[in-house]
């Protein structure tokens, strides 16, 4: 009941922008080509949707986002933990790191594309490219958050260095870790679609790209939209799976 | 199965920028078999980092430090910190089993010890509670049920009860005389409680801060199991007023 009382208001302002939307088509007499009234993208919406080719390439576009957040997620944890753990290595990766960061990723999609093709290849590496970076951050972050008193407690008992990697450093890191994953798997999506968008033949940026240009702009809308809902559910699963893991995290909203 | 302990001019430096800084001066120290040593001094006299070097946690700059293992021939040693130091993401039980667990102990096997010890430090009905559940003192007990999990042969404590009020202050100390004297374990404990001090210690020993070191070692020859009622002695306020009289120095 208070849920409802709470999001009330954002629900009143959400009918009200449609009806302006749809009022100022009518009014104005915008080309439907330019700006569709929300009635008539409601009205593709389902036969867009459950149209097998837009089931396809959406079944592209998620495998392309959730291959390179998966390959962001290793490389980044494991080139995180050499970094925290080596003061060498960290020096020797620096200007890498700090290259991989600055860099605009986009910019690399073209090269990608002449190197691995209009496939799905390099899309899969351009999600993986965007998606790394946090997740190589919170790594180091959070395996340089252990607590000196933790790492005590595992001194004094004489732990080895595989315990200690497995009892107290990942949990300690974990909460940072999960927190750049969030923040991967978005980026990720947006890779993958970018990627579509600049050179491909499938996936929903292909797509989107392809019904631009037949100039039809109510199912462009369609799938702008099945992309948000997409990038939607895939960071609620991550949320998700991130307060099944640091339930005991009292602070786990601040470790952002 | 006690160990003892022999420092021969032990003493640790840290480099600073003005030069090498003496946290502790070379000390000469032997903790007998079996013996309940207590350490009292002010802050910044290098008891804790003494400790530390007897745990195995700093290694000493300058000196030799040696511990000898009772007949059984291990030193298993349980480290009672300033703070509790539980891991956050595991329950009181599976803290206090740690020990255990790095042993690779059976789950069973750890989770029996590891009720009966929280019992015994007033944490029954605690077991299945995350750290950030309960108060300092709490965590403090769990800490202290911790360092006992794996049977320490010798105990090391730096003013384990600091954060604890008086009235479990002194349950605490009767408790913990108790499980030393049927443990047997050698204890080293830190502490800033003169009276703490008497009541538990067969010798107390003083130290001054900058340099830190060594002003005198006092025995303290009342009969165990102590009472309480030990304190109101013409014998303990004359202990305590000489250990006062040093650390005012």
């Amino acid at each position: 009941m208070n849920s409802l009382r709470s999001s009330l208001p954002g629900l009143v302002a959400v009918v009200l922008f449609f009806l302006l939307w749809q009022g100022y088509c009518e009014i104005s007499g915008i080309s439907p080509l330019i700006l569709p009234p929300p009635s008539r993208i409601a009205l593709v919406f389902v036969e867009v949707t459950f149209d097998r080719t837009t089931l396809y390439h959406a079944y592209v576009t998620l495998f392309e986002t959730l291959a390179g957040f998966a390959l962001a997620t290793v490389f980044g944890m494991v080139i995180g933990w050499v970094v925290a753990i080596s003061p060498l290595m960290e020096r020797a990766l620096h200007p890498f790191i700090v290259a991989s960061q600055v860099i605009p990723k986009v910019a690399l999609v073209p090269l990608f594309v002449l190197w691995f093709g209009f496939g799905s290849t390099s899309k899969v590496i351009v999600a993986a490219v965007i998606a790394f970076f946090p997740v190589m951050v919170n790594t180091v972050l959070g395996l340089r958050s252990v607590q000196p008193g933790h790492a005590d407690v595992f001194r004094a008992l004489r732990a080895t260095t595989f315990q200690r990697i497995l009892l107290l450093q990942i949990p300690s890191a974990l909460p940072a870790i999960l927190a750049g994953m969030e923040m991967a798997i978005v980026l990720a999506t947006i890779g993958a679609v970018v990627g579509e968008y600049l050179g491909s033949s499938s996936g929903l940026g292909y797509l989107a790209v392809a019904t631009m240009n037949a100039f039809q702009t109510d199912r462009l809308f369609v799938l702008i939209i099945l992309l948000t809902l997409m990038g939607f559910v895939l960071y609620m699963a991550m949320a998700w799976l991130r307060g099944l893991l640091i339930s005991w995290s009292a602070d786990e909203h601040a470790a952002r | 199965m006690t160990v003892s302990i022999s420092c021969k001019a032990v003493g640790k430096t840290y480099p600073s920028r003005s030069g090498a800084v003496a946290a502790l001066t070379p000390v000469d120290l032997e903790v007998k078999a079996g013996e309940f040593l207590v350490i009292i001094g002010p802050s910044g006299c290098g008891k804790t980092t003494l400790l530390r070097m007897i745990g195995g946690l700093l290694s000493p700059s300058t000196g030799q430090l040696s511990l000898t293992p009772g007949e059984d021939g291990r030193t298993t040693t349980g480290f009672v910190f300033q703070q509790a130091n539980l891991l956050p993401w595991l329950t009181v039980e599976e803290n206090v089993a740690l020990p255990l667990r790095l042993k690779n102990v059976k789950r069973d096997g750890r989770r029996a010890v590891a009720e009966e010890l929280c019992v015994r430090v007033g944490l029954g009905q605690f077991v299945k509670s995350l750290p950030r559940e309960l108060s300092g003192g709490m965590q403090q007990r769990a800490s202290i049920a911790r360092a006992l999990a794996d049977n320490p042969s010798l105990l090391l404590m730096d003013e384990p009860f600091g954060a604890l009020d008086a009235l479990t202050r002194s349950r605490m100390n009767g408790e913990l005389e108790r499980l030393w004297l049927t443990s047997g374990a050698t204890v080293v404990l830190v502490t800033h409680s003169i009276s703490e001090a008497i009541i538990l210690a067969d010798r107390v020993v003083v130290m001054s801060a900058r340099p830190g070191r060594i002003m005198s070692i006092a025995e303290v020859n009342f009969p165990r199991p102590r009472r309480k009622d030990i304190e109101n002695t013409l014998e303990f306020q004359q202990i305590a007023a000489s250990l006062r009289a040093q650390l005012d120095q």
